[in-house]
């Protein structure tokens, strides 16, 4: 398969491997941003072909992971409401709210539908008035300009039976919280390629150069994100850090500007809770006023929005933030598991936690 | 933020109810069988768990039942009744055995067109020609519109097993070569593209076919066989995980060697799915004594439906499912917990 099977070749891979041997000279921590670049990592198996010196911590880039309980609690009430259809992305219907989730939630009774582009809940709206739809706009801002096109789609439909149940959340404000942390071991980052495809790399100068910290835009194949790890060694051994960019064929400086319009003109930024982190100022989405009429949380008086939480010992945001890698939290493969999560990241296809659990535990067969 | 107010909700995770994880072919569906089906039906034949089981006291037969429920009825490559008909006869296969006769149950939802269920049989006659066996019984309801989806069929076999030993985990050994008769995750994907309409550019039709030719002929050229398995739902991954476990063995891939079509592989990495875990209709894998290992081949290589035969891995003493990735290192695989669901981005 053309533009996969040559950044998965093996000799090339092997090549940037012993670069990154020959040129480390100390030990240094990296993060990847993006939750598909961790399972990258695991599945391929790329973290074992590095030096001791390089340690890849696992960071927050996995949108069902952060996407706070109260919104998903919403979700599923959502969907149990008569004449109402919540659809949302498959990825998201594993992961556990306060007592319930989606997939147990459509197994109840609730009307709940996957689908695959925003544009399909438009569509089904448009066919079925007499029902309400509301999508469940989470992710990153990979996935918010075609959320926001459905928005701009319903308004000129003049749909009355749609709306956003909006949990958007945006990469550079979790990036200065983490550096911001006193409890912060980051020295590089590889920043988020399908992010930056979107939103370009302007956000990260600032960022690489207030916390010296090297920012590589890097891709998702092991060939990607072995190059963006040298790019990052080669910065950190030489005293840099600056922003590059390793996965230059998706990427450009300025990102996508019809994307970026397209979000903008629907979204403006706001303060966002992240699932176990805390709220972060700044560092989500909502609906612009005018478009108000199509956020299911204004629509709607949604009981589970305001719900009591209950707390646990689950260590989700310290893995999240890069602290803790999944197999050193004690309930790891115990007490934790993708059949009974305690966390998000045991659940979520691009979840740390799954991913050391599906590439890394000693297989269940029997 | 403080990390005092570091906090992740415990949910409630007990499954008191049935979810669609259940019916995936995972961990969910293995506990399925565990908790509920292998200890209050338990019998010998049972105990086995193969895709046919013998029927006692009766040397040589074998008994199988499948039920589809596919959406949509009709794919590129079938439909569910030609789909419901390649099922029983290649569980009878991995037996070793073929099929004497088969059954065909029908649930029609009120509603569901008699030209389409027309198509659907016409397929089922089909199929079954192809493969030599007559569909001797059948049974039909009709539920309410609203409590079927179209149509579901059950189909159920009894066959003759060719061979002295029935092909099973347990025969298998360590050095065995993995066989695989053709590229994977083709039906999976077809009914995907399908279900969602995802416009590729080339279409992915369904493999689903009989394999029963090539495995009748593997018996009677004597290769030595030690387990075959068509790899259904949860894919080859789920299958090779059941057979190290069940003989107790590990099995070492190598993933450069996998076949999967471009088109069936670009569509999950649109997905986000891995193709190891995607559902084949009209593939088996054979675990082969290696002296055997060119004669497999040769014999697969001679029938359209397994013109695709390839090595892909061996076994060896230990325990699990190792695969070592193109870039040269192993990883482990394993079951699932349910169905794979599509990423996010």
């Amino acid at each position: 398969m053309r533009y996969v099977d040559e950044f998965r070749d093996g000799e090339r891979a092997q090549a940037l491997a012993r670069a990154i041997r020959n040129e480390v000279r100390q030990p240094w921590t990296l993060m990847e941003i993006c939750g598909g670049q961790t399972h990258s990592i695991l599945r391929h198996g790329i973290d074992q072909l590095l030096p001791a010196e390089v340690e890849l911590v696992h960071g927050p880039g996995c949108p069902v992971c952060v996407t706070p309980i109260r919104k998903i609690n919403a979700a599923i009430e959502l969907s149990q409401r008569p004449g109402h259809v919540l659809c949302s992305f498959g990825d998201m219907l594993r992961v556990p709210g306060s007592s319930s989730d989606l997939l147990r939630a459509r197994a109840q009774g609730g009307e709940v539908r996957a689908i695959y582009s925003p544009l399909d809940a438009v569509q089904m709206a448009h066919k079925d008035p007499a029902r309400h739809y509301t999508f469940f706009a989470v992710g990153f801002e990979t996935t918010a300009p075609a959320n926001a096109l459905a928005v701009l789609h319903a308004a000129r439909l003049g749909l009355k039976n749609f709306s956003l149940l909006v949990a958007h959340v945006c990469v550079p404000p979790a990036m200065r919280a983490i550096l911001s942390s006193p409890e912060n071991r980051i020295q590089g980052f590889l920043a988020a390629g399908h992010v930056c495809a979107v939103m370009g790399s302007w956000e990260y100068p600032d960022i690489a150069e207030r916390y010296k910290v090297p920012i590589v835009v890097t891709g998702f194949e092991p060939v990607d994100i072995l190059l963006g790890v040298l790019q990052c060694i080669r910065q950190l051994e030489s005293g840099k850090a600056c922003v590059e960019n390793a996965y230059a064929r998706a990427v450009q400086s300025q990102g996508n500007q019809s994307a970026i319009n397209a979000m903008c003109t629907v979204f403006e930024p706001a303060d966002q809770e992240w699932r176990g982190i805390g709220t972060i100022p700044l560092s989500g989405l909502k609906l612009r006023p005018d478009y108000s009429e199509l956020d299911a949380e204004v629509r709607f008086d949604l009981e589970s929005s305001h719900a009591e939480l209950p707390n646990s010992a689950c260590q989700a945001a310290q893995v999240l933030q890069g602290r803790l890698k999944p197999h050193q939290c004690s309930a790891f493969g115990t007490a934790c598991t993708p059949e009974t999560p305690l966390g998000a990241p045991m659940v979520s296809s691009e979840g740390a936690c799954a991913a050391y659990f599906r590439y890394r535990t000693t297989p269940v067969t029997s | 933020m403080n990390p005092s107010d570091l906090i992740c909700p415990v949910p409630k995770t007990t499954s008191d109810i049935v979810v669609t994880a259940h019916g995936g072919g995972g961990r969910v569906a293995q506990r399925l069988l565990n908790d509920i089906f292998y200890p209050l039906l338990r019998n010998q034949s049972l105990d086995e768990r193969h895709d046919a089981a013998a029927i006692p006291g009766q040397d040589g037969l074998v008994l199988s039942t499948d039920t589809f429920v596919v959406n949509p009825w009709k794919f590129p490559g079938g439909n569910i009744g030609s789909l419901a008909v390649h099922g029983t006869v290649n569980d009878l296969a991995m037996a070793g055995a073929k099929p004497l006769a088969l059954s065909a149950g029908f649930v029609l939802e009120e509603g569901f067109s008699l030209e389409s269920l027309r198509e659907v049989v016409a397929a089922m006659a089909t199929a079954a020609e192809e493969a030599g066996v007559p569909i001797v019984a059948g049974d039909t309801k009709v539920v309410e519109r609203g409590k079927g989806d179209g149509v579901f069929i059950n189909t159920a076999g009894i066959g003759r097993r060719l061979s002295q030993r029935a092909p099973l985990p347990k025969e298998v050994r360590p050095g065995d070569k993995v066989i695989v008769s053709g590229d994977i995750g083709r039906h999976g994907m077809a009914i995907m593209a399908c279900r969602e309409g995802l416009q590729l550019d080339s279409e992915i039709f369904s493999d689903s076919a009989s394999v029963l030719a090539p495995v009748m002929d593997l018996v009677e050229a004597g290769a030595a066989v030690h387990c075959l398995r068509d790899p259904t739902r949860g894919g080859l991954a789920s299958v090779l995980c059941e057979i190290a476990g069940e003989a107790g063995l590990a099995v070492h891939l190598d993933e450069a060697l996998i076949p999967v079509e471009d088109n069936v592989a670009g569509a999950c990495e649109l997905l986000g799915l891995d193709p190891l875990y995607v559902a084949c209709e009209g593939r088996f894998v054979a675990f082969v004594e290696p002296e055997d290992e060119g004669l497999t081949l040769e014999v697969m290589r001679r029938h359209a439906v397994s013109a695709g035969a390839r090595t892909i891995g061996e076994v060896r003493t230990g325990k699990g499912v190792f695969l070592k990735t193109q870039i040269g290192v192993d990883r482990v695989i394993d079951l699932l917990s349910g169905e794979q669901l599509p990423r996010i981005c």
